[in-house]
């Protein structure tokens, strides 16, 4: 079990390294540089000043170096446009707020979704499923901006927005306890599309469960429907919508990014935005690797959750 | 009871007419597929607003018989009306010509896009399913390593790089977007390999090219065909997210999402700005969704009756 | 020796998009205490569902078990009784073993829970008490290292051991019938052999009563004492095990017969398979379902259903050829099932 641990960390600080190679080579492969491109009013000797700052003026190769030990010194990189402003300080002071909302949104959508699947399951083909099914589907196709500004539009119409804030965050004055409406609209936003989802894949894998033979020997024992549906039913039904779950955080992550601008919450997502309109190439690719390492760490979270849960994998991994 | 005569004790024997009877009719797999996606209410509904859509993107603007370029700052913002039918925006030009030739680019990018992407996962996974073994591991780790990150983040950043324009965008949107398929494919040949079907066609004396085309080809069309029905609504909703972020499709040009963007921005005070574009999108996206989802059961042999 | 189980004529039928479909047309039969009946008959005949109806496992729609028919158990009739007493009826008074071992058990559920929730349920033991009788069932069925398998999970265990964890859990609350469909079926033959050894010994040993369905009657003649035949959802012929055997009466039992290859079938020559299929039972024929493909078929035999002709007191036959106006035939019986060229 610690093996098939250490290698899955293995693997991950791999696939970090070739992401942070990649988007590196891949953010300097054009031509001229960003400082040279960016500034082209100013005069000549300071737009080499600045190049020489920032370390253009060397190979290639050897800003890369000197790349990745800054890298793992922590820092992720100055910005360009901004002097004084580093990336590492944007993510301490930007993560919280979209990591509250994210989290939040992880957890609840797969709660509700779980939920949903499993009564759409039960009652097939009553109206309570044609109406899960029918919130599914339009969770799945409409998008998340779109129904982000139904929320804020039908809480705004109803005159809600002092109890539920609509575009508002707290700061650091606001008593925690007060803190979590600001939170609720864009969770409820963020996460709807997974609860969508979860709902739709529980519901199949429930049926799916419920046709196997080994169900059929449940009954023929004589437990009851509830004690068939707990005790069989539903831990083999969960198992394979492990599965989805890194999808769906990916799918989250590049959520809050879209839900933080209409919602005009100071997260993580808000400042990517800015980086890309004001073309901070180092901002942008700081950021992007530090979205693609919490992906990938809670990839490798997933996995693991998985290998416990499922006694197939446990034993067969450690044999 | 009559007495029976000693005729109906002659024996006859077996009879070859009805030894064999099927009463059921008997239907091919396609026959049986679309019969049973004409069953299914909602995705005919979907495929005929689909078909509608389509003539609308095609032929929208000229049943307005209004410009979408032409600017007039003293009508801009207005409501929609009878003159114009979806209002005009900010710049006075008439939204209901503008929504389809936008409609005209953000479907073309997804079509396109869902084309590239079938085409390189086809040939990628129908490789890496065929030869197996190394060749097999080493391509598969490729597409591990490329589905780390996220997808939209990989889009918004080779957007970044290579800058605005239809061919860096299609490019930004494909770069990941084939793995999806490669993998399907791969695991569809991998299966199809070692199908007892095809170990029987192999065994009646079948040619590989004959399993190939009768066999592997017509299962995985089935799947394959879903999967664009998918695919072609998460590149809409691609073109979407990239144009709120501030990349995507630039002025002058228009696209759906670029039209939401705007739209999101004046919500407060011209909310037709933004209602117009995104029930578009929405439509489409479900309508593309309930397709996929009727198409995907008609489709599946299993669920043959 | 008592009757624990009468079943008269049931009737069930599907109710599908192509209309309905008699799958069982009035089956009848008896099954006393301690005896085997084997229930024998190609796919589709019918028996794994009068099984099914016995124990009420089948979905009712699209299933419908139609009024008249009876099933009684001690005398109950088990089709009148509410949820409450099937359940308890279940695993407690019948069991019930499947087809495929490898899917009949919960993949993420120790094997020894799954035996003790039977006990749980019927006999009210507490968690510990039933994993301790469940390893003593693990013993019964001849597990090796039963203390240690208790704890495993169905994947460690091979197809024929999984089957005997399915009788295990069959008969840990002393059933007094057990239904056993198609038990040997998906297993090898080797398997196949102790399997059908160890339920003949648990049947001496506990005094349980046996249904066993099969497609194939070269399992059946050890373990059986009463054997059915069943056609397209009727019963062709039953008798007893001998009697099935040695004087059988009906076209199809001699088919039947004389497609088991036997240790005499010469080498190379063709297995005797029984030409066409059984007819469909949406539009069942009104005469002897067998009539299409029977070699002694005459123009009677389409036009009605034979009655039943009592050959002994326990061996009958449904077959027009039993009828005085009907000329004589001798059965087609070669030893070894080689096919009469």
């Amino acid at each position: 079990m610690v093996k098939y641990i250490l290698k899955r960390i293995g693997i991950m600080i791999l696939t970090l390294w070739v992401i942070i190679t990649a988007t590196f080579f891949l953010m300097n492969s054009k031509p001229g540089n960003p400082v040279r491109t960016g500034a082209k009013r100013l005069p000549e000797q300071v737009i080499v000043q600045l190049e020489r700052k920032y370390g253009f003026d060397r190979p290639l190769v050897e800003r890369y170096v000197k790349y990745m030990k800054t890298l793992l010194k922590g820092d992720m990189g100055d910005s360009i446009i901004t002097p004084g402003e580093n990336a590492t300080d944007i993510i301490k002071d930007f993560f919280p707020a979209s990591a509250r909302v994210g989290l939040q949104a992880v957890s609840f959508g797969l709660l509700v979704g779980l939920i949903l699947g499993i009564i759409a399951a039960f009652k097939r083909n009553t109206i309570a499923d044609y109406l899960i099914m029918l919130l599914a589907i339009i969770g799945v196709s409409v998008p998340s901006f779109v129904i982000a500004s139904l929320i804020q539009t039908g809480v705004t119409r109803a005159g809600l927005e002092q109890v539920i804030p609509t575009a508002l965050w707290y700061d650091e004055y606001t008593p925690v306890g007060e803190r979590f409406k600001y939170t609720i609209l864009p969770t409820l936003a963020l996460s709807f599309s997974s609860i969508a989802t979860y709902a739709r894949y529980m519901r199949a894998s429930v049926l799916d469960v419920i046709n196997q033979d080994y169900i059929l020997t449940a009954k023929a024992k004589g437990l009851s429907q509830l004690g068939i549906a707990i005790k069989h039913i539903l831990r083999n039904a969960i198992l394979p919508i492990i599965t989805i779950l890194g999808p769906q955080i990916a799918t989250i992550v590049t959520g809050t990014i879209v839900i933080e601008r209409i919602f005009a919450i100071p997260g993580l997502g808000n400042s990517l935005i800015n980086a890309i309109n004001q073309n901070d190439y180092n901002i942008i690719m700081g950021l992007t690797i530090f979205f693609s390492a919490l992906y990938i760490i809670s990839l490798l979270v997933v996995d693991i959750a998985y290998s416990i849960i499922d006694p197939r994998i446990k034993l067969e991994g450690s044999k | 009871m009559a007495e029976l005569s000693k005729d109906k004790f002659k024996i006859v024997g077996i009879n070859k007419d009805e030894m064999d009877l099927i009463v059921r009719p008997n239907l091919t797999y396609w026959q049986d597929a679309w019969r049973r996606l004409k069953k299914n209410k909602v995705a005919m509904i979907s495929l005929v607003a689909l078909i509608l859509l389509i003539f609308f993107v095609l032929f929208g603007p000229a049943i307005s018989g209004k410009n979408y370029q032409e600017q007039n700052i003293k009508i801009a913002n207005q409501s929609p009306s009878s003159n114009f039918w979806f209002g005009t925006d900010n710049l006075g030009r008439d939204m209901f010509s503008r929504l389809w030739v936008g409609g005209r680019v953000s479907l073309s990018i997804a079509v396109i896009a869902t084309l590239l992407e079938v085409i390189v996962g086809c040939i990628y996974g129908g490789i890496s399913g065929y030869f197996g073994g190394k060749v097999d591991n080493v391509m598969m780790r490729i597409v591990e390593i490329l589905n780390s990150i996220p997808y939209l983040i990989v889009v918004i950043l080779f957007s970044v790089i290579l800058g605005s324009g239809m061919v860096s965008l299609l490019l930004a949107l494909c770069v990941t977007a084939w793995t999806g398929m490669a993998r399907m494919v791969r695991g569809q040949v991998l299966q199809l390999k070692e199908s007892e079907y095809v170990m029987a066609a192999r065994t009646l004396g079948a040619s590989p090219l004959r399993i190939i085309f009768k066999h592997m080809i017509p299962n995985t069309i089935g799947v394959i065909i879903v999967y664009i029905t998918f695919d072609i609504p998460s590149f809409i909703f691609a073109e979407a997210f990239l144009s709120f972020v501030g990349l995507g499709i630039q002025p002058p040009e228009t696209s759906w999402g670029a039209m939401v963007s705007a739209g999101q921005g004046v919500m407060e005070f011209y909310p037709y700005q933004l209602w117009v574009p995104a029930i578009a999108i929405s439509v489409t996206m479900l309508a593309f969704n309930l397709l996929g989802d009727g198409l995907r059961d008609a489709l599946d042999p299993k669920m043959r009756q | 020796m008592s009757k624990i189980l009468e079943v008269k004529d049931l009737r069930v039928s599907f109710h599908t998009y192509a209309g309905e479909v008699q799958a069982v047309r009035g089956v009848s039969f008896d099954v006393e205490e301690s005896e085997t009946l084997a229930i024998v008959g190609e796919s589709g005949c019918g028996k794994s569902i009068t099984a099914k109806s016995i124990m009420r496992l089948l979905p009712e729609p699209p299933a419908e078990i139609k009024k008249d028919s009876k099933i009684l158990f001690n005398g109950k009739n088990i089709l009148d009784f509410n949820k409450k007493e099937l359940r308890s009826y279940r695993g407690g008074d019948v069991s019930m073993i499947f087809q495929d071992p490898m899917t009949s058990l919960n993949p993420t559920m120790k094997i020894g829970k799954q035996i003790a929730e039977v006990l749980m349920i019927h006999r009210g033991l507490k968690k510990k008490e039933a994993l301790e009788e469940a390893v003593r069932m693990l013993k019964l069925v001849n597990i090796p290292n039963a203390e240690e398998r208790v704890n495993q999970y169905p994947f460690e265990f091979s197809g024929g051991m999984r089957q005997r964890v399915m009788i295990a859990i069959a008969l840990a609350c002393n059933p007094k019938l057990l239904i056993a469909d198609e038990p040997t079926t998906a297993l090898d033959v080797t398997i196949q052999a102790q399997i059908m050894e160890l339920m003949a010994e648990l049947q001496e040993k506990l005094g349980t009563a046996i249904i066993l369905i099969t497609h194939d009657l070269g399992v059946v003649a050890k373990v059986a004492h009463k054997i059915q035949v069943m056609y397209a959802g009727k019963v062709v012929e039953r008798g007893t095990t001998d009697e099935i055997f040695y004087e059988s009466k009906h076209p199809y039992t001699w088919a039947l017969l004389n497609s088991v290859p036997t240790l005499d079938t010469e080498h190379k020559s063709r297995l005797y398979s029984i030409p066409g299929t059984p007819p469909d039972l949406l539009k069942p024929p009104v005469g002897c379902p067998f009539a299409a493909r029977c070699q002694y078929a005459m123009p009677i035999c389409k036009e009605a259903m034979p009655e039943e002709t009592s050959l002994s007191q326990t061996h009958k036959a449904n077959c027009w050829l039993l009828h005085p106006n009907a000329p004589k035939v001798e059965p087609p019986l070669k030893k070894g099932g080689v096919q009469n060229d």
